[in-house]
Protein backbone atom coordinates (compact mmCIF):
# COMPACT_ATOMS: atom_id res chain seq x y z
CA UNK A 1 0.00 0.00 0.00
CA UNK A 2 2.24 2.21 1.01
CA UNK A 3 4.70 1.63 -2.20
CA UNK A 4 1.38 2.53 -4.57
CA UNK A 5 0.39 5.36 -2.77
CA UNK A 6 4.19 6.93 -3.20
CA UNK A 7 3.81 5.81 -7.01
CA UNK A 8 0.60 7.97 -6.97
CA UNK A 9 2.37 10.98 -5.30
CA UNK A 10 5.38 10.84 -6.68
CA UNK A 11 3.89 11.31 -10.37
CA UNK A 12 1.00 13.90 -8.81
CA UNK A 13 4.34 16.24 -7.85
CA UNK A 14 5.84 15.32 -11.41
CA UNK A 15 2.71 16.47 -12.99
CA UNK A 16 1.96 19.15 -11.17
CA UNK A 17 5.30 20.41 -11.41
CA UNK A 18 5.20 19.60 -15.45
CA UNK A 19 1.77 21.88 -15.54
CA UNK A 20 3.33 24.67 -13.66
CA UNK A 21 6.11 24.58 -15.87
CA UNK A 22 4.13 25.01 -18.87
CA UNK A 23 1.76 27.56 -17.60
CA UNK A 24 1.31 30.04 -20.36
CA UNK A 25 1.88 27.28 -23.17
CA UNK A 26 -1.39 25.68 -21.90
CA UNK A 27 -3.74 28.54 -22.51
CA UNK A 28 -5.34 28.25 -25.60
CA UNK A 29 -5.97 31.85 -26.48
CA UNK A 30 -4.59 35.25 -25.17
CA UNK A 31 -7.51 38.04 -24.16
CA UNK A 32 -7.19 41.53 -25.46
CA UNK A 33 -6.16 42.74 -22.14
CA UNK A 34 -2.99 40.60 -22.36
CA UNK A 35 -2.64 41.85 -26.49
CA UNK A 36 -2.71 45.31 -25.45
CA UNK A 37 -0.51 44.56 -22.54
CA UNK A 38 1.87 43.52 -24.88
CA UNK A 39 2.03 39.63 -23.93
CA UNK A 40 1.70 38.44 -27.14
CA UNK A 41 3.89 37.92 -29.65
CA UNK A 42 3.65 39.82 -33.22
CA UNK A 43 5.46 37.45 -35.48
CA UNK A 44 3.96 33.90 -35.46
CA UNK A 45 0.37 33.17 -35.44
CA UNK A 46 -1.81 33.96 -32.41
CA UNK A 47 -5.37 33.18 -31.05
CA UNK A 48 -7.25 35.91 -28.78
CA UNK A 49 -10.09 35.13 -26.97
CA UNK A 50 -13.60 37.35 -26.23
CA UNK A 51 -16.98 38.54 -26.36
CA UNK A 52 -17.80 40.06 -29.99
CA UNK A 53 -18.71 43.52 -29.22
CA UNK A 54 -22.50 44.92 -29.51
CA UNK A 55 -22.58 46.88 -32.90
CA UNK A 56 -18.91 46.47 -34.28
CA UNK A 57 -19.47 43.62 -36.33
CA UNK A 58 -18.91 45.41 -40.12
CA UNK A 59 -19.31 43.07 -43.25
CA UNK A 60 -17.19 44.64 -46.36
CA UNK A 61 -17.07 43.31 -50.09
CA UNK A 62 -17.76 39.34 -50.40
CA UNK A 63 -16.97 37.07 -47.31
CA UNK A 64 -15.23 40.62 -45.78
CA UNK A 65 -16.00 41.06 -41.86
CA UNK A 66 -14.97 43.41 -39.11
CA UNK A 67 -15.33 42.94 -35.45
CA UNK A 68 -14.35 44.45 -31.89
CA UNK A 69 -13.45 41.46 -28.94
CA UNK A 70 -13.38 42.78 -25.39
CA UNK A 71 -12.76 41.02 -22.42
CA UNK A 72 -14.42 43.79 -20.69
CA UNK A 73 -11.27 45.74 -20.00
CA UNK A 74 -9.63 46.18 -23.22
CA UNK A 75 -10.54 45.74 -27.13
CA UNK A 76 -9.06 44.29 -30.04
CA UNK A 77 -10.09 44.95 -33.70
CA UNK A 78 -10.46 41.84 -36.10
CA UNK A 79 -10.63 41.43 -39.80
CA UNK A 80 -11.53 38.39 -41.45
CA UNK A 81 -12.77 36.76 -44.70
CA UNK A 82 -14.05 33.62 -44.25
CA UNK A 83 -16.69 31.48 -43.47
CA UNK A 84 -18.15 32.48 -39.87
CA UNK A 85 -19.35 29.78 -37.70
CA UNK A 86 -23.48 29.16 -36.82
CA UNK A 87 -23.13 30.69 -33.11
CA UNK A 88 -20.91 33.97 -34.62
CA UNK A 89 -23.28 36.75 -33.17
CA UNK A 90 -22.86 40.14 -31.21
CA UNK A 91 -22.19 39.64 -27.68
CA UNK A 92 -20.67 36.12 -28.44
CA UNK A 93 -17.57 34.48 -27.34
CA UNK A 94 -15.01 34.11 -29.83
CA UNK A 95 -11.66 32.68 -30.73
CA UNK A 96 -9.61 34.16 -33.73
CA UNK A 97 -6.39 32.63 -34.53
CA UNK A 98 -4.07 35.22 -36.76
CA UNK A 99 -1.30 37.85 -36.95
CA UNK A 100 -1.56 40.52 -35.19
CA UNK A 101 -0.32 43.73 -37.57
CA UNK A 102 1.96 45.88 -36.91
CA UNK A 103 1.73 48.57 -34.28
CA UNK A 104 -0.56 45.94 -32.69
CA UNK A 105 -4.31 46.44 -31.41
CA UNK A 106 -5.74 44.83 -35.00
CA UNK A 107 -5.74 41.05 -35.66
CA UNK A 108 -5.73 39.70 -39.34
CA UNK A 109 -7.52 36.61 -38.52
CA UNK A 110 -7.29 33.22 -40.46
CA UNK A 111 -9.78 31.28 -38.88
CA UNK A 112 -12.71 32.51 -36.33
CA UNK A 113 -14.40 29.59 -33.91
CA UNK A 114 -17.55 30.55 -31.91
CA UNK A 115 -17.16 29.44 -27.59
CA UNK A 116 -20.27 28.72 -26.52
CA UNK A 117 -21.32 29.05 -22.85
CA UNK A 118 -22.13 26.17 -20.16
CA UNK A 119 -25.88 27.41 -20.29
CA UNK A 120 -28.37 24.85 -21.63
CA UNK A 121 -32.35 26.49 -21.60
CA UNK A 122 -35.43 26.40 -23.94
CA UNK A 123 -35.55 29.54 -25.95
CA UNK A 124 -38.72 30.70 -23.79
CA UNK A 125 -37.11 30.55 -20.92
CA UNK A 126 -33.84 32.45 -22.40
CA UNK A 127 -36.33 35.19 -23.87
CA UNK A 128 -38.14 35.50 -20.11
CA UNK A 129 -34.83 36.15 -18.48
CA UNK A 130 -34.01 38.56 -20.95
CA UNK A 131 -36.93 40.02 -20.48
CA UNK A 132 -36.73 40.30 -17.13
CA UNK A 133 -33.35 41.20 -17.33
CA UNK A 134 -34.53 44.22 -19.53
CA UNK A 135 -37.69 45.26 -17.10
CA UNK A 136 -35.65 44.96 -13.85
CA UNK A 137 -33.83 48.09 -12.78
CA UNK A 138 -30.99 46.66 -11.23
CA UNK A 139 -29.37 45.25 -13.76
CA UNK A 140 -28.02 47.68 -16.67
CA UNK A 141 -28.42 47.30 -20.40
CA UNK A 142 -26.20 44.93 -22.07
CA UNK A 143 -22.36 46.37 -22.73
CA UNK A 144 -23.15 49.03 -20.54
CA UNK A 145 -20.11 48.69 -18.48
CA UNK A 146 -17.59 49.50 -21.77
CA UNK B 1 -17.51 -8.21 6.62
CA UNK B 2 -14.49 -9.35 5.96
CA UNK B 3 -15.45 -13.25 5.70
CA UNK B 4 -18.24 -11.87 3.66
CA UNK B 5 -16.37 -10.07 1.47
CA UNK B 6 -13.82 -12.70 0.57
CA UNK B 7 -17.10 -15.05 -0.30
CA UNK B 8 -18.17 -13.04 -2.74
CA UNK B 9 -15.00 -12.30 -4.09
CA UNK B 10 -14.28 -16.05 -4.20
CA UNK B 11 -14.16 -16.77 -8.38
CA UNK B 12 -17.20 -19.54 -7.98
CA UNK B 13 -19.40 -17.26 -6.00
CA UNK B 14 -18.66 -14.34 -8.30
CA UNK B 15 -19.55 -16.18 -11.20
CA UNK B 16 -22.81 -17.76 -9.89
CA UNK B 17 -23.91 -14.34 -8.40
CA UNK B 18 -22.92 -12.25 -11.76
CA UNK B 19 -24.82 -15.15 -13.95
CA UNK B 20 -27.74 -14.25 -11.81
CA UNK B 21 -27.29 -10.16 -11.81
CA UNK B 22 -26.05 -9.13 -15.35
CA UNK B 23 -29.58 -9.89 -17.37
CA UNK B 24 -31.79 -7.72 -14.55
CA UNK B 25 -29.06 -4.78 -15.14
CA UNK B 26 -29.15 -5.27 -18.52
CA UNK B 27 -32.96 -4.79 -19.29
CA UNK B 28 -32.96 -1.59 -16.74
CA UNK B 29 -29.95 0.10 -18.83
CA UNK B 30 -32.45 -0.73 -21.67
CA UNK B 31 -35.76 0.72 -20.14
CA UNK B 32 -33.53 3.67 -18.73
CA UNK B 33 -31.57 4.27 -22.06
CA UNK B 34 -34.89 4.11 -23.77
CA UNK B 35 -36.70 5.94 -21.16
CA UNK B 36 -33.78 8.99 -21.98
CA UNK B 37 -33.35 8.62 -25.13
CA UNK B 38 -37.27 9.75 -25.48
CA UNK B 39 -36.60 12.57 -23.04
CA UNK B 40 -33.61 13.72 -25.02
CA UNK B 41 -34.22 13.43 -28.64
CA UNK B 42 -38.38 14.13 -28.31
CA UNK B 43 -39.23 15.64 -25.19
CA UNK B 44 -36.60 17.98 -24.53
CA UNK B 45 -37.19 21.55 -25.99
CA UNK B 46 -34.82 22.90 -28.30
CA UNK B 47 -31.69 25.03 -26.78
CA UNK B 48 -31.83 28.79 -27.23
CA UNK B 49 -28.73 29.23 -28.73
CA UNK B 50 -27.65 25.83 -30.73
CA UNK B 51 -31.17 24.85 -31.54
CA UNK B 52 -31.65 21.25 -32.47
CA UNK B 53 -28.23 20.57 -32.41
CA UNK B 54 -27.82 20.35 -28.82
CA UNK B 55 -29.25 17.20 -28.45
CA UNK B 56 -26.04 15.27 -28.75
CA UNK B 57 -25.12 16.32 -25.26
CA UNK B 58 -27.28 13.41 -24.49
CA UNK B 59 -24.42 10.65 -25.81
CA UNK B 60 -21.46 12.95 -25.58
CA UNK B 61 -21.44 13.88 -21.64
CA UNK B 62 -22.45 10.81 -20.40
CA UNK B 63 -19.97 9.27 -22.34
CA UNK B 64 -17.06 11.73 -21.65
CA UNK B 65 -18.30 10.83 -17.61
CA UNK B 66 -18.07 7.10 -18.17
CA UNK B 67 -14.70 7.57 -19.36
CA UNK B 68 -13.39 8.70 -16.49
CA UNK B 69 -15.01 6.87 -14.02
CA UNK B 70 -14.30 4.05 -15.55
CA UNK B 71 -10.61 4.41 -15.11
CA UNK B 72 -10.87 5.91 -12.01
CA UNK B 73 -12.55 2.31 -11.61
CA UNK B 74 -9.84 0.81 -13.12
CA UNK B 75 -7.08 2.36 -11.12
CA UNK B 76 -8.89 1.59 -7.61
CA UNK B 77 -9.45 -1.89 -8.65
CA UNK B 78 -5.58 -1.92 -9.51
CA UNK B 79 -4.66 -0.44 -6.35
CA UNK B 80 -6.21 -3.26 -4.54
CA UNK B 81 -5.15 -6.12 -6.79
CA UNK B 82 -1.51 -4.95 -6.07
CA UNK B 83 -2.06 -4.19 -2.49
CA UNK B 84 -4.30 -6.90 -1.67
CA UNK B 85 -3.54 -9.26 -4.01
CA UNK B 86 -6.90 -9.90 -4.70
CA UNK B 87 -7.83 -12.10 -8.14
CA UNK B 88 -11.76 -10.70 -8.64
CA UNK B 89 -9.56 -6.92 -8.51
CA UNK B 90 -7.42 -7.90 -11.08
CA UNK B 91 -10.31 -9.45 -13.53
CA UNK B 92 -12.36 -6.08 -12.77
CA UNK B 93 -9.45 -3.98 -13.76
CA UNK B 94 -8.89 -5.76 -17.02
CA UNK B 95 -12.55 -5.70 -18.06
CA UNK B 96 -12.84 -2.40 -17.30
CA UNK B 97 -10.21 -0.90 -19.71
CA UNK B 98 -12.09 -2.10 -23.79
CA UNK B 99 -15.28 -0.32 -22.18
CA UNK B 100 -13.50 2.59 -20.85
CA UNK B 101 -11.50 2.94 -23.81
CA UNK B 102 -14.93 2.63 -26.06
CA UNK B 103 -17.02 5.49 -24.09
CA UNK B 104 -13.77 7.31 -24.22
CA UNK B 105 -13.51 7.10 -28.33
CA UNK B 106 -17.61 7.64 -28.44
CA UNK B 107 -16.83 11.20 -26.01
CA UNK B 108 -14.07 12.27 -28.74
CA UNK B 109 -16.11 11.12 -31.87
CA UNK B 110 -19.52 12.86 -30.76
CA UNK B 111 -17.90 16.01 -29.56
CA UNK B 112 -16.14 16.39 -32.59
CA UNK B 113 -19.01 16.04 -34.69
CA UNK B 114 -20.68 18.78 -31.93
CA UNK B 115 -17.84 20.66 -32.57
CA UNK B 116 -18.20 21.30 -36.28
CA UNK B 117 -21.31 23.29 -36.92
CA UNK B 118 -21.06 25.03 -33.39
CA UNK B 119 -17.41 26.05 -32.65
CA UNK B 120 -16.18 26.10 -35.99
CA UNK B 121 -14.20 22.93 -36.22
CA UNK B 122 -13.36 19.46 -35.91
CA UNK B 123 -10.91 19.52 -33.48
CA UNK B 124 -8.66 22.20 -31.62
CA UNK B 125 -5.51 21.28 -29.49
CA UNK B 126 -7.41 22.65 -26.53
CA UNK B 127 -6.31 21.23 -22.95
CA UNK B 128 -9.84 19.30 -22.57
CA UNK B 129 -9.91 18.14 -25.97
CA UNK B 130 -5.51 17.13 -25.55
CA UNK B 131 -6.02 15.80 -22.09
CA UNK B 132 -9.07 13.34 -23.38
CA UNK B 133 -7.15 12.24 -26.30
CA UNK B 134 -4.28 11.08 -23.96
CA UNK B 135 -7.21 9.59 -21.61
CA UNK B 136 -7.92 7.67 -25.05
CA UNK B 137 -4.21 6.50 -25.28
CA UNK B 138 -3.66 5.54 -21.63
CA UNK B 139 -6.49 2.80 -22.36
CA UNK B 140 -4.58 1.83 -25.12
CA UNK B 141 -1.48 1.47 -22.65
CA UNK B 142 -3.25 -0.58 -20.66
CA UNK B 143 -4.49 -2.78 -22.87
CA UNK B 144 -1.51 -2.77 -24.95
CA UNK B 145 0.81 -3.90 -21.37
CA UNK B 146 -1.48 -6.36 -20.58
CA UNK B 147 -1.57 -8.32 -23.88
CA UNK B 148 2.18 -7.97 -24.12
CA UNK B 149 2.58 -9.93 -21.30
CA UNK B 150 1.87 -14.04 -21.21
CA UNK B 151 1.64 -14.49 -17.50
CA UNK B 152 -1.76 -13.36 -16.81
CA UNK B 153 -1.16 -11.89 -12.94
CA UNK B 154 2.26 -10.71 -14.13
CA UNK B 155 0.61 -9.01 -17.10
CA UNK B 156 -2.45 -7.60 -14.40
CA UNK B 157 0.11 -6.46 -11.81
CA UNK B 158 2.29 -4.19 -14.74
CA UNK B 159 -0.76 -3.28 -16.51
CA UNK B 160 -2.27 -2.11 -12.75
CA UNK B 161 0.80 -0.15 -11.81
CA UNK B 162 0.26 2.03 -15.30
CA UNK B 163 -3.21 2.35 -14.55
CA UNK B 164 -2.62 3.85 -11.05
CA UNK B 165 0.61 5.91 -12.54
CA UNK B 166 -2.01 7.30 -15.21
CA UNK B 167 -5.07 8.38 -13.08
CA UNK B 168 -3.21 11.80 -12.22
CA UNK B 169 -4.33 12.90 -16.02
CA UNK B 170 -8.34 12.44 -14.37
CA UNK B 171 -8.49 15.43 -12.49
CA UNK B 172 -6.45 17.43 -15.14
CA UNK B 173 -9.22 16.50 -17.99
CA UNK B 174 -12.01 17.54 -15.06
CA UNK B 175 -10.30 20.90 -14.10
CA UNK B 176 -8.92 21.89 -17.70
CA UNK B 177 -11.37 24.30 -18.28
CA UNK B 178 -11.53 26.09 -15.13
CA UNK B 179 -7.37 25.95 -15.03
CA UNK B 180 -6.82 27.05 -18.72
CA UNK B 181 -8.40 29.23 -21.52
CA UNK B 182 -10.09 26.47 -23.61
CA UNK B 183 -12.32 26.34 -26.92
CA UNK B 184 -14.02 23.80 -24.73
CA UNK B 185 -16.80 25.49 -22.03
CA UNK B 186 -16.87 25.13 -18.60
CA UNK B 187 -19.29 22.63 -16.41
CA UNK B 188 -22.57 22.44 -16.87
CA UNK B 189 -23.49 19.77 -13.96
CA UNK B 190 -20.21 18.69 -12.33
CA UNK B 191 -20.03 21.46 -10.45
CA UNK B 192 -20.85 22.96 -6.68
CA UNK B 193 -23.05 25.74 -7.81
CA UNK B 194 -26.26 24.90 -9.30
CA UNK B 195 -26.30 22.95 -12.71
CA UNK B 196 -26.94 25.34 -15.60
CA UNK B 197 -29.06 23.63 -17.83
CA UNK B 198 -33.21 23.21 -17.74
CA UNK B 199 -34.50 20.66 -15.60
CA UNK B 200 -36.23 19.39 -18.68
CA UNK B 201 -33.11 18.72 -20.20
CA UNK B 202 -31.23 18.02 -16.96
CA UNK B 203 -33.66 15.04 -16.13
CA UNK B 204 -33.34 12.78 -19.62
CA UNK B 205 -29.46 14.02 -19.59
CA UNK B 206 -29.17 11.76 -15.72
CA UNK B 207 -31.38 9.39 -17.11
CA UNK B 208 -28.59 8.78 -19.63
CA UNK B 209 -25.98 8.54 -17.65
CA UNK B 210 -27.88 6.14 -15.33
CA UNK B 211 -28.01 4.21 -18.25
CA UNK B 212 -24.52 4.30 -19.76
CA UNK B 213 -23.57 3.68 -15.80
CA UNK B 214 -25.68 0.04 -16.34
CA UNK B 215 -24.78 -0.51 -19.45
CA UNK B 216 -21.02 -0.59 -17.87
CA UNK B 217 -21.87 -2.55 -15.26
CA UNK B 218 -23.72 -5.12 -17.04
CA UNK B 219 -20.92 -5.30 -19.71
CA UNK B 220 -18.02 -5.91 -16.92
CA UNK B 221 -20.08 -8.64 -15.61
CA UNK B 222 -20.23 -10.41 -18.60
CA UNK B 223 -16.85 -9.88 -19.52
CA UNK B 224 -15.05 -10.53 -15.70
CA UNK B 225 -17.20 -13.86 -15.98
CA UNK B 226 -15.67 -14.79 -19.16
CA UNK B 227 -12.07 -13.73 -17.66
CA UNK B 228 -13.02 -15.76 -14.29
CA UNK B 229 -13.68 -19.01 -16.46
CA UNK B 230 -10.60 -18.49 -18.51
CA UNK B 231 -8.27 -17.79 -15.50
CA UNK B 232 -9.33 -20.32 -13.57
CA UNK B 233 -9.49 -23.17 -16.32
CA UNK B 234 -7.70 -25.82 -14.24
CA UNK B 235 -9.42 -25.23 -11.09
CA UNK B 236 -12.17 -27.71 -9.36
CA UNK B 237 -15.32 -25.73 -9.96
CA UNK B 238 -14.86 -25.24 -13.51
CA UNK B 239 -14.37 -28.76 -14.26
CA UNK B 240 -17.12 -29.55 -12.31
CA UNK B 241 -19.27 -26.84 -14.10
CA UNK B 242 -18.37 -27.84 -18.09
CA UNK B 243 -18.75 -31.44 -16.84
CA UNK B 244 -22.32 -30.43 -15.69
CA UNK B 245 -23.18 -28.28 -19.01
CA UNK B 246 -21.60 -31.02 -21.07
CA UNK B 247 -24.45 -33.34 -19.49
CA UNK B 248 -27.27 -31.65 -19.49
Amino acid sequence: MLFVGMIVAGVAVAAGLVIAAMGENMLYFYSPSQIRAGEAPSGPSIRVGGLVVEGSVRRGEGLEVSFTLTDGAETVDVRYAGILPDLFREGQGIVASGVLEAGGGRLRAEEVLAKHDENYMPPEVAEAMEMARQGGKMVPPHGARQ
Amino acid sequence: MWAFLHRFASPPHFYRLSGRMAPWLGWACLGTMLGGLYGGLVAAPPDYQQGESYRIIFVHVPSAWMSLFIYVVMAGASAVALVWRMKLAEVVAVASAPVGASFTFLALVTGSLWGKPMWGTYWVWDARLTSELILLFLYFGVIGLHSAIEDRRTASRAAGLFAIIGVVNIPIIHFSVEWWSTLHQGPTVTKLSAPSIHLSMLVPLLLMAVAFKLFYVTVLLMRARCEVLERERNAGWVRALIAREGSE
